[in-house]
């Protein structure tokens, strides 16, 4: 496979937690979530329960490509912020590290002023944790991979017919 | 690329329909939605034109249940199939773990599938897979058409390596649930190997 699959551990997690939670609170926002750019989710934090974060992840993560697209068209290379007025509520979406997507939500008790400052205090940390992520990698698969065991070495095909059982 | 996440103990992969304009993609994907049981399924998003034409994408994220306590679940994605999406087309083969080709069985639409089939190949290239090697699935979709051609002939042009094959008349469902099947089956049997 071309790209190498993006593996997270606890410790990481936790630190990406931690830094979008604090991120939530500093800048006054109801929501904030990061992607990757294939529209997977990779952790949310504040008032999630109403919203549908599956969707919001796979929806951002085709918004950021198709204004990527744009970008190259007129010989940018990427659009890292893109923010989305609404009556109420505003998306804030910006590209950390060229990696990542950070979505935040907020409305009228926030300003965006207020979310850029913050947005861009934030990148910079959870760029640093990423590249820590994939210099982790490196060095564990270096060492002979058994940092890397993956959980489906030993799928059988018992396994898979079990998921599909209707 | 699939996403393995530890710490939440859940793994997602990515599968794209792939295929000519009005092959029915879509359709594949309503079908799964309509007999997925609403605790496994996510929202069926579909953005599309006024006229019911894919625009940019149908997203369907599904719940398939536990492998070796890791929750496993599946990003369904459509691409526009009409020819002059093919800027969008190539931002949704992005991260892509397996693809099914869903190729129209009516005999006018064979040069469509068979242009199709190259352009997959070709924006595959571009973010760096080989076609050869990514879990691949072909299905044969609109059999009940008068003018379906014979499944022989269809494998003769379409079939790109010794892929699985299945016939298919989405509306009804036939064909349907295999044809995901046997494409999840083989992003899972490859993850196994890594």
């Amino acid at each position: 496979m071309a790209a190498t699959d993006l593996i997270m551990y606890e410790e990481e997690f936790q630190k990406i937690k931690d830094v979008i939670s604090k991120l939530r609170i500093d800048a006054n926002a109801n929501v904030v979530f990061l992607v990757d750019k294939n529209g997977q989710q990779i952790a949310a934090t504040g008032d999630i329960e109403s919203l549908d974060t599956t969707s919001l992840a796979s929806l951002t993560a085709g918004n950021v490509a198709a204004t990527d697209g744009l970008a190259k068209l007129i010989g940018e290379k990427e659009f890292s912020v893109l923010f989305h007025e609404g009556e109420k509520d505003n998306i804030h979406i910006s590209i950390v590290g060229g990696r990542v997507i950070l979505v935040v939500i907020f409305d009228e008790r926030s300003s965006l002023g207020l979310v850029r400052l913050r947005v861009k205090r934030c990148s910079e940390e959870l760029n640093r944790i990423f590249n820590q992520i994939v210099e982790k990698s490196e060095k564990e698969q270096a060492k002979g991979g058994a940092f890397f065991d993956s959980p489906f070495a030993e799928i059988t095909d018992e396994d898979i017919d079990a998921l599909f059982k209707d | 690329m699939s996403f393995i996440n530890y710490s939440t103990r859940e793994i997602n992969c990515k599968i794209v329909y792939y295929g000519p304009g009005l092959c029915g993609k879509t359709t594949n994907l309503q079908y799964i939605y309509e007999k997925t049981n609403p605790a496994a399924k996510g929202k069926l998003i579909s953005l599309a034109t006024e006229t019911d034409r894919t625009l940019f994408f149908d997203f369907l994220p599904l719940d398939v249940g536990t492998v070796r306590g890791f929750k496993t679940r599946f990003h369904l994605y459509t691409v526009p199939g009409q020819v002059f999406y093919d800027a969008s087309r190539k931002l949704i083969l992005k991260g892509v773990d397996g693809v099914i080709f869903v190729a129209d069985s009516q005999e006018p639409r064979m040069d469509a599938n068979i242009e199709s089939l190259e352009n997959l190949e070709q924006n595959l290239v571009e973010h760096g897979f080989n076609l050869k090697l990514i879990p691949y699935v072909l299905q044969l979709n609109k059999r009940d058409l008068p003018t379906a051609v014979p499944v022989d002939e269809m494998l003769k042009v379409l079939r790109y390596k010794d892929e699985p094959y299945f016939e298919a008349i989405a509306p009804k469902g036939i064909g349907v649930f295999d044809t995901l099947k046997a494409c999840a089956k083989q992003i899972l049997v490859e993850l196994s190997k890594k």
